[in-house]
C-alpha cells in the first residue's frame, strides 16, 4: 500500500481564486488508507452479522442479540460502563475544576495533566495487576477488599482509575473556556457564587459535562484489556463475550455470533458518540 | 429619543440624582508592583468623570476597586455616604460594563438584561418588561431574542450597557467599553453612552486610554500616571491648561521645542515671543511644549529677519484638519491647519512659521522625546 | 497580572503580605479545597503505583529488597512464551513506525486540506474520530480478514502498525489540528508561494517547523497508545508488550517482571509528556 509522502496533485498550474477541481487528490492517501483499515474491518463486520457461515444471508446472527444470556452481556457492559461513567465524570469535574482555577503555567497543572495524558491509556494487565496488589485479596497492604473481584464495583473502581484521568483531559478545556467576565460580571449584578453557579457557570457547562460523561462512557463500553486482565475466567461484558466466542472452539456458528456481538458494539458505541458530538458542539459554541 | 411610559419616568426619578462617590486614599500592590498609591478622587452626584492613561497607569484597578472586584490594601470607598470599602461586589449595587465577552452566552439579549432583576426576585412580567425598556432605551428593542454570538460588537456592548443600568444601580461603571470596536461604532457608541448617562443622571467612572474618547464625552477628566492621578480637571482645562508635561504630552500632540525664559515672565522659542502658563518659572533654557494648532504656516517670505523659516516634509490627511510636519533644520515641528489652507502646501515647499502666543508649558529636561 | 485563573476566581497572591480582602479569604478558603482534592486524588493515583513499585522490588525472601524484577527486564524468559525483551523491541518499533506513518500520513493531508480543499475537511474530522466510535474489540473481528491475506506473507507483528495508526487518528490528528490552529497557514504558505517556493517546500519548511510542538504530542500520544495497546494484538494472535506481559501474568503469577515493565513504561511515558509540557509554548490566557 503506497503511502504518498507529499501529496502533490496532477501539477497543474491553478490561478488564484479559482477552485482547483483537482486539489483533492492529494487527500487520496488518507483517505485510502483509512478505508482499507478502518471501513473495509467495519463493513466486514456489519455484513457479516447477517450471514451464516456458508455467506448466506440470514437475521439469526442479528436476532440472537436477543436472547437473555447475550442481554445479560449488554446489560453487564451497560451497567458497568455506567457506574464507571459517573463516577469518573463527577470526579474528573472535581479535579478538573481544581486543575482549571490555579495556575496556568504552574508546575501543578504540568503535572497533573501529563499525568492525566498517560493514566488515561493506562489500562490491561498493569492496571488490574496494580489494582490486585493494592487492594485484592492477596495484597500486603492493609486494604484488602472482599468485593475486589465483584461485579461490576470491583472492576468499575478500577475502570475510574482511566476514566478520571480521561475526564480531566476532555472536559478541563471546558472549564477554562468559562470566561472572568462571566463571573465577574455576575457578582456585579448581585450574585452569589452559588447563584453564579445556578444560573451561569452550571448551564454553561452542562453540555461539556454530559458529552465528556458520554465520552467516557463508551470508553468503558469499548474497554477489553482491563477487564480480561481482572478475571478472565467469566465473561461479564461484551468484548470478553466476543474474545471467548473467537477463541472458542465451540462449533462454527460462532464466528458470525462474534460479528453480531461486535456489530452490537459498534451501534452502542455509535449512538453514544453521536450524542458526544452534539453536545460537544453546543459546549464549543459558547465556551470555545 | 426612546419613547418611555410614565411609569418608568417616575421609577427612574430614583436614579436621576446620582450619588457621590468618594474614593480616600486608595493603594493596591501585586507583590512588588504599586498599581496605585494614596488615590483620592471624589465624583460629584450624576457627574461623568474619566480616567484616562497609558496601559499599566492604574486606572483600570481604581474601577475595579470601586466595583469591588479587587480587594484595596489600604483607603476608603464612600458612595452616597455610606462606607463601603468593606462590602462585597454582589453587595454594592454598581453597574458594571467591561471591555468584551461580559454577555451570558446561553442566554438572549433579553435574558441577559433581565438578569440582574432575576436575581432581585423580581416577577417575570416586571423583569421582561423592564429589560425591554432598557433595550429600548439602547436601541435594541429588536434584538431581544437574539444571542450574543449573533450580534455585533456594537451591539452587544449596548446589551451590556442595558444590563448594567436594568438594576438602577447607584454608579455606573464602564472598563474600556469600547476600546474592543471598530473606529466607527466607537464613536457612535460613545456619544451614545453619554446621551443615555446625562439622561438616567446616574454617576459613572469611565475608563479609557483613547484621549479622543476622554474629552469628548467626561465633565471631568483625569490623567493617570503610575498609580497616581496627575490632572483631574474639565476636559478644556486638561487640554489647553495641562499641568505636567506627562499630561501636555499624553493629552493632544505636542511639539518639544527648546526655549529660553526670560526675565520678563515670557519663554523666547524659535524667535517667538510666548506667554508662560506658569509664571514662576525661573529664567533659563527649557522645553517648551506646543500645541499643533498654535503654529501658524505662511508661503510668504519672511518679513523680517531671524523669522521662523522650514521645509515641508509631509502632510497628514486628517479629514476637516490636516496636520503638516515641516524640518527646521535642526528639528521638526508639526502644524494643523484647516484642510484647505494645507492643500495648497506641497512637500519642499519653504514656509514661514509663527507660534501664537496662547500660554505655553514648559518644563526643563532636552528635546530629546519625539514630538509629540 | 490581574487574571491567572479562568474562572473568575479570585487571582493568585503572588507576595507574601497577607491579605484580609474578602477576595484573598475566598481565594484562600478555594486552596485549602484544592489542596485538600489533590492530596486525595493523588493518593488515590499513586497508591496502585507505587503499590506496583514495591512489588516489583520485593526480594525472593520475605522482607528483602532487589533489584532483580528490573535487572530482569532484560534478560526475561518466561515458561511458554518468548522472552520479554523480544516483546519490548517489537512495541517500541511498532511505537516508532506507527508515529512515522501517521505523520506522514496526516501532517500533508492536513495542511493540505487547509490550504486547498477545505471543504473536505468536515469530513475529514469526521473520518479521524470515527475510531473512535469503533471499538478495538469490533475492528478485530473485521480485520481477521484483512489480516489474513497479509499473513499469507508471512509478516511480523510489525504489521501491526498498519491498524495502530487508525487508532491514533483521533488523537494524533486533534493534536495536530491544535498546533495548526494557531497558525495562519494560508497566509504563511501563500507568502512562502509567492516568494517561489513549491508546495512541498512549504509543509516542510514553512508550516511543518512552526508546528514542532503539535507533531511532538501527536508522536507522544501515539507511542502511549502503541505502547499500551493490548486487544488487538492479543486477539490477532500477535506477542506485543502488553499481550506478553498478560502471557508472563497468566503463567507465572507475581512475577516481579511484570511490575517492573510496568512501572518502566508507565515513568517513561509521563516523563516525557511532563518534558513535553515545558518545552511546549507558554500557555496563553484567551
Amino acid at each position: 500500500m503506497a503511502v504518498a509522502t507529499t501529496a502533490e496533485p496532477a501539477a497543474r498550474p491553478v490561478r488564484p481564486g479559482r477552485r482547483a477541481p483537482l486539489a483533492w487528490i492529494g487527500t487520496v492517501p488518507f483517505f485510502g488508507y483509512v478505508a482499507v483499515f478502518l471501513l473495509w474491518p467495519t463493513g466486514i463486520v456489519v455484513l457479516d452479522a447477517f450471514k451464516d457461515t456458508t455467506g448466506k444471508f440470514t437475521l439469526s446472527g442479528v436476532t440472537s442479540l436477543w436472547n437473555p444470556a447475550v442481554r445479560g452481556y449488554f446489560i453487564g457492559s451497560f451497567k458497568l460502563s455506567l457506574i464507571s461513567a459517573v463516577a469518573g465524570a463527577v470526579l474528573g469535574a472535581i479535579l478538573a475544576y481544581c486543575v482549571a482555577s490555579g495556575n496556568p503555567a504552574g508546575a501543578v497543572r504540568r503535572v497533573y495533566l501529563s499525568g492525566s495524558g498517560v493514566l488515561a491509556q493506562f489500562g490491561g494487565v498493569t492496571l488490574a495487576f496494580a489494582f490486585l496488589v493494592t487492594i485484592g485479596p492477596t495484597s500486603g497492604l492493609l486494604l484488602r477488599a472482599g468485593w475486589y473481584y465483584s461485579f461490576p464495583l470491583g472492576i468499575a473502581l478500577i475502570y475510574t482509575y482511566f476514566q478520571v484521568p480521561l475526564m480531566v483531559l476532555v472536559f478541563l478545556p471546558a472549564i477554562d473556556g468559562l470566561k472572568i467576565q462571566w463571573r465577574e460580571a455576575s457578582e456585579n449584578l448581585g450574585a452569589s457564587t452559588w447563584q453564579y453557579w445556578r444560573y451561569i457557570g452550571g448551564p454553561l457547562l452542562a453540555p461539556a459535562f454530559l458529552g465528556s460523561a458520554l465520552l467516557l462512557f463508551a470508553n468503558a463500553l469499548s474497554a477489553f484489556a482491563t477487564i480480561e486482565a481482572w478475571e478472565n475466567q467469566i465473561a461479564y461484558t461484551v468484548p470478553q463475550q466476543i474474545s471467548t466466542s473467537l477463541s472458542s472452539e465451540v462449533g462454527l456458528s460462532n464466528i458470525n455470533y462474534a460479528d453480531a456481538l461486535a456489530m452490537g458494539m459498534v451501534i452502542m458505541v455509535a449512538i453514544v458518540m453521536t450524542g458526544y458530538a452534539l453536545l460537544q458542539r453546543r459546549a464549543a459554541r459558547w465556551l470555545h | 429619543m426612546p419613547v418611555t411610559s410614565p411609569t418608568t419616568r417616575a421609577q427612574d426619578a430614583g436614579a436621576r440624582t446620582g450619588v457621590e462617590v468618594r474614593l480616600e486614599g486608595l493603594s493596591r500592590h501585586y507583590g512588588s508592583v504599586v498599581a496605585l498609591q494614596g488615590l483620592d478622587l471624589t465624583m460629584r452626584p450624576g457627574e461623568l468623570v474619566v480616567l484616562l492613561g497609558p496601559s499599566g497607569c492604574g486606572k483600570t484597578t481604581t474601577l475595579r476597586l470601586l466595583a469591588g472586584l479587587e480587594d484595596a490594601d489600604e483607603g476608603r470607598i464612600t458612595v452616597g455616604g455610606a462606607d463601603i470599602t468593606h462590602l462585597p461586589a454582589n453587595k454594592r449595587d454598581m453597574g458594571m460594563v467591561f471591555q468584551a465577552y461580559s454577555l451570558f452566552p446561553h442566554m438572549t439579549a433579553l435574558e441577559n438584561v433581565a438578569f440582574g432583576l432575576r436575581l432581585r426576585r423580581a416577577g417575570k412580567a416586571e423583569r421582561d418588561r423592564r429589560a425591554s425598556e432598557m433595550l429600548e432605551l439602547v436601541g435594541l428593542a429588536e434584538q431581544a431574542g437574539r444571542y450574543a454570538h449573533q450580534i455585533s460588537g456594537g451591539q452587544q456592548q449596548r446589551v451590556a450597557l442595558a444590563r448594567a443600568l436594568a438594576i438602577q444601580p447607584k454608579v455606573l461603571l464602564l472598563d474600556e467599553p469600547l476600546s474592543a470596536l471598530d473606529a466607527k461604532v466607537r464613536s457612535q457608541l460613545r456619544d451614545e453612552i453619554r446621551r443615555i448617562q446625562l439622561e438616567v443622571g446616574i454617576t459613572t467612572l469611565f475608563v479609557t486610554h483613547d484621549q479622543e474618547e476622554a474629552l469628548a464625552i467626561a465633565d471631568r477628566v483625569g490623567v493617570m500616571r503610575e498609580g497616581q492621578i496627575e490632572q483631574l480637571g474639565s476636559p478644556t482645562d486638561v487640554y489647553s491648561r495641562p499641568a505636567t508635561p506627562f499630561v501636555a504630552e499624553f493629552v493632544g500632540l505636542s511639539n518639544r521645542l527648546a526655549g529660553e525664559v526670560t526675565t520678563s515672565g515670557t519663554v523666547v522659542v524659535r524667535g517667538c515671543q510666548l506667554p508662560l502658563m506658569d509664571s514662576g518659572v525661573p529664567a533659563g533654557p527649557v522645553v517648551a511644549l506646543v500645541r499643533p494648532e498654535a503654529v501658524t504656516v505662511a508661503t510668504s517670505e519672511p518679513t523680517e529677519a531671524g523669522a521662523l523659516t522650514g521645509t515641508v516634509i509631509a502632510t497628514t490627511f486628517l479629514g476637516a484638519t490636516s496636520r503638516i510636519t515641516v524640518d527646521l533644520g535642526d528639528t521638526r515641528i508639526m502644524a494643523q491647519l484647516a484642510t484647505a489652507e494645507a492643500a495648497a502646501l506641497s512637500a519642499g515647499q519653504r514656509v514661514t512659521l509663527t507660534i501664537r502666543p496662547s500660554p505655553v508649558l514648559v518644563s526643563a529636561g532636552s528635546t530629546a522625546a519625539s514630538t509629540g | 497580572m490581574a487574571a491567572l485563573t479562568s474562572l473568575g476566581e479570585t487571582p493568585a497572591e503572588t507576595a507574601a503580605p497577607r491579605r484580609q480582602g474578602m477576595r484573598a479569604r475566598r481565594r484562600r478558603r478555594l486552596n485549602a479545597f484544592r489542596y485538600l482534592a489533590f492530596t486525595m486524588f493523588g493518593l488515590f493515583f499513586l497508591l496502585p503505583m507505587l503499590a506496583m513499585i514495591r512489588f516489583s522490588l520485593e526480594g525472593s525472601k520475605g522482607g528483602t529488597w532487589s533489584l532483580a524484577a528490573w535487572r530482569d527486564i532484560v534478560s526475561y524468559q518466561g515458561v511458554g512464551v518468548p522472552p520479554l525483551m523480544s516483546a519490548v523491541e517489537i512495541s517500541l518499533e511498532l511505537a516508532v513506525i506507527t508515529c512515522l506513518v501517521i505523520l506522514v500520513l496526516l501532517v500533508p493531508t492536513m495542511i493540505w486540506i487547509r490550504l486547498r480543499v477545505q471543504w473536505i475537511s468536515r469530513t475529514f474530522e469526521f473520518l479521524c474520530l470515527l475510531p473512535l466510535t469503533i471499538p478495538a474489540i469490533s475492528l478485530v473481528v473485521g480485520l481477521g480478514p484483512v489480516y489474513n491475506r497479509i499473513e499469507h506473507y508471512n509478516l511480523s507483528a510489525l504489521m501491526l502498525f498498519w491498524v495502530y495508526v487508525v487508532l491514533a487518528l483521533p488523537y494524533a490528528s486533534r493534536a495536530l489540528a491544535a498546533g495548526l490552529n494557531v497558525l495562519d497557514v494560508k497566509t504563511l504558505s501563500e507568502a512562502a508561494r509567492s516568494l517561489g517556493a513549491s508546495w512541498f517546500t512549504v509543509m516542510v519548511r514553512v508550516i511543518a517547523p512552526n508546528m514542532w510542538q503539535a507533531i511532538l504530542n501527536a508522536t507522544l500520544l501515539s507511542s502511549a497508545l502503541v505502547l499500551g495497546e493490548f486487544t488487538i494484538a492479543y486477539l490477532l494472535g500477535y506477542n506485543n508488550l502488553q499481550a506478553e506481559l498478560y502471557s508472563i501474568s497468566r503463567n507465572t503469577p507475581n512475577a516481579g517482571v511484570v511490575f517492573s515493565t510496568s512501572a518502566a513504561s508507565l515513568l517513561f511515558a509521563f516523563v516525557l509528556l511532563l518534558i513535553l509540557s515545558y518545552v511546549g509554548r507558554p500557555r496563553r490566557r484567551g
